[in-house]
């Protein structure tokens, strides 16, 4: 609706206008591929900083000199640093991340197997944590100093001081060892497996596409768990940002104003209140999306996803240095593009930046 | 009675607001500071735990019985009794004695890292926030491309290359730790930067870092202060993190993430094993953030 308005409103200062949302795109585009250098560099770097030696990784202990002198070279590793760092470049480019030592493949396919699972996972414990945070923030703030606002305090608090590794196993303890209420980890049974094949990744989206029911509730079953401890410590971030959100809001005077015009409460809090909360939502929505990421690492350990997360530390624990650096780069880039579309969104939504 | 009076009134000399020195002022500020603490139970728990945490990392040899690190496998997996409050893991080696030192590698990560970060952060956000132009944005460019990787995966790559152990864990943690305090200094240098006082300063012909240290860093304090206060939980969750996937602290060194891990193996026969070290990890961390907590609303009202 509001977006309507704009595209109306066509006066003679709009080819200004155009001009200078160019250049807004052109800063926010360089910001953006300097980000990603920098990412680069820091992925570079810790793949010097690795004391293992690259060529031995590859070509093993027991060869002789010669060879050794043959691959040091073929690696390019007498070449300067910034040479190195070229060809890592273009490797990157290419969305070659050289071989895993573990699976066999090239990183880049392994990758490209295992990342759906995790954003499966991540999304939908954003939408879980969005889902009941938001709420809950918003009441706090609207019955400030109730035992509603003390109860959303503690809840949140206590998501922010959870390991997160350790809830995990709690769960698996009691839920699945003691009461058989869960599956002990992975994604699916394993008599489900392989049966639907589809075109998102995700085995919900898929199964529901591929009308595979059985399939559906094997996966829904799977991801419960894990999605609800990790939307648990979204929910601990968002309730607590809305909350602030909107106690600033509610003492802005046009709320005055609304409840003198005799509004009631809902229309004030939500019509009014909320609606000018939503940007900043938006952006710490996002956050905490990517802090989820770092979540799921230590939660797809503790269930056997096999995402991401689960594929980085066996990388780790096999000081498989490809694998771990391509994980780390697609995290790092994921919360690029995160970031960058709450961004574009929020240019869309909140008329002030247009 | 005499020493009620007494007390009576220091209190009173404190609670003047009639100052007759600095000295006053200044215990006067901390006076009401520990009074707002007190009147929020909830920050003064979080206080009171965080106390406890300390107290017991010092006197770890004194208030247990066992060596941390002496195995006795002929006592191993032993449910909790007297003899073993929380019981024994899979070497026979009391779980209690373990998390008692574990204390101290907690707190020794924690601290270790603040002390390292804190100064960092300052320096740069301040630097950037006083020069501005194009300093700015370079420091500021590089502090968000440290932000926009998620904070352990950063600190795993760096541990994963620095190798596992618990000074590389420390390293790993501050990389991730400090951009978000220089984004603040930052901020609030900003709100100061164009203060009376301080172009008053400048043009006395006060150098940069004298401005930076006399007065810009005294009223960043607080906020940055309290934003330590609440990083400490995230910290000690990010060393348990690492410990829990093998990259901190190195067995045998008694550390609760890792003892948590271990204890994984002999979930469905020793539960204690990774319960316990968890509750451990929860209790402080969370104190950390009740104290954080408490502390904003007590230096920075706004937000309360």
């Amino acid at each position: 609706m509001i977006s309507s308005q704009a595209t109306t409103v066509k006066g003679p200062g709009s080819g200004k206008k155009l001009l200078s949302g160019a250049r807004k795109i052109a800063t926010s585009f360089a910001v953006i591929l300097t980000t990603l250098l920098g990412l680069l560099v820091i992925t570079f770097v810790i793949g010097r900083l690795v004391p293992a030696d690259p060529v031995i990784a590859a070509i093993g202990d027991q060869a002789d000199q010669v060879t050794y002198d043959r691959v040091y070279k073929e690696m390019g590793l007498d070449r300067p640093l910034y040479v190195q760092f070229g060809h890592y470049l273009a490797d990157v480019v290419r969305l070659d991340f050289g071989q895993s030592h573990i699976t066999k493949n090239t990183v880049s396919s392994d990758l490209a197997r295992v990342f759906p699972a995790t954003i499966e996972l991540a999304t939908l414990a954003t939408l879980i944590g969005a889902g009941f945070g938001v709420p809950l923030g918003v009441i706090s703030a609207v019955r400030k100093g109730t035992w509603v606002d003390h109860l959303g305090r503690v809840v949140g608090l206590l998501g922010y001081s959870t390991p997160i590794f350790w809830l995990g196993t709690i769960v698996i303890l009691i839920f699945y060892a003691k009461f058989g209420l869960i599956p002990g980890g992975g994604r699916i049974d394993i008599y489900n497996e392989g049966l639907v094949e589809g075109p998102t990744g995700s085995l919900l989206l898929d199964s529901i596409l591929a009308g595979e029911w059985e399939v559906f509730f094997s996966a829904l079953h799977h991801v419960i768990a894990p999605a609800l401890i990790l939307g648990y410590a979204a929910m601990a971030y968002l309730s607590r940002m809305s909350r602030s959100f909107m106690l600033e809001q509610l003492r802005q005077e046009y709320i005055l104003t609304a409840r003198a015009k005799g509004l009631g409460q809902r229309a004030v809090v939500w019509r009014h209140a909320f609606r000018n909360i939503r940007v900043q939502l938006l952006t710490v929505v996002a956050l905490a999306y990517c802090g989820l990421l770092d979540g799921t690492v230590l939660i797809e350990t503790v269930f056997a996803w096999p995402g991401l997360g689960q594929y980085l530390t066996s990388a780790l624990f096999f000081a498989d240095m490809n694998a771990v650096l391509g994980s780390v780069l697609l995290i790092g880039m994921i919360s690029i593009a995160i970031n960058l579309l709450s961004d574009i969104v929020y240019r869309f939504i909140d008329p002030r930046t247009r | 009675m005499t020493q009620n009076s007494s007390f009576t009134s220091l209190h009173n000399w404190l609670i003047n607001e009639e100052f007759t020195s600095t000295r006053q002022a200044r215990l006067h500020k901390m006076y009401v500071a520990w009074l707002s603490l007190l009147a929020n139970p909830l920050a003064f728990t979080g206080f009171l735990v965080v106390l406890s945490l300390i107290v017991v990392a010092i006197l770890a040899p004194a208030i247990t019985s066992y060596d941390p690190y002496s195995q006795d496998l002929s006592r191993a997996l032993q449910p909790l009794s007297w003899q073993h409050w929380f019981g024994t893991d899979e070497f026979g080696r009391d779980v209690y004695t373990r998390l008692v030192y574990g204390a101290r590698t907690t707190l020794y990560i924690s601290i270790l890292v603040t002390i390292i970060v804190a100064p960092i952060g300052f320096l740069i956000g301040a630097t950037a926030g006083y020069l501005g132009g194009w300093v700015d944005i370079v420091l500021m460019r590089i502090t968000d491309i440290f932000l926009s990787f998620p904070s352990l995966v950063l600190a795993l790559a760096f541990s994963a290359s620095l190798g596992p152990g618990i000074e590389n864990a420390v390293i790993a943690i501050a990389l991730t730790v400090w951009p978000p305090i220089a984004r603040l200094a930052r901020a609030e240098t900003l709100t100061f930067r164009n203060a009376d006082f301080v172009v008053a300063a400048e043009l006395q012909g006060a150098g940069m870092i004298r401005i930076l240290v006399r007065h810009i860093v005294p009223l960043c304090a607080p906020s940055v202060v309290v934003r330590l206060t609440l990083n400490m939980s995230s910290i000690i969750l990010t060393a348990a993190g690492l410990g829990f996937l093998g990259l901190g602290a190195q067995p045998p060194m008694p550390e609760w993430g890792a003892m948590a891990a271990s204890g994984r193996q002999y979930l469905l026969d020793a539960w204690w094993l990774t319960t316990i070290p968890g509750v451990a990890i929860l209790t402080v961390s969370l104190a950390f953030n009740l104290l954080g907590d408490g502390l904003r609303d007590i230096l920075d009202p706004r937000n309360a």
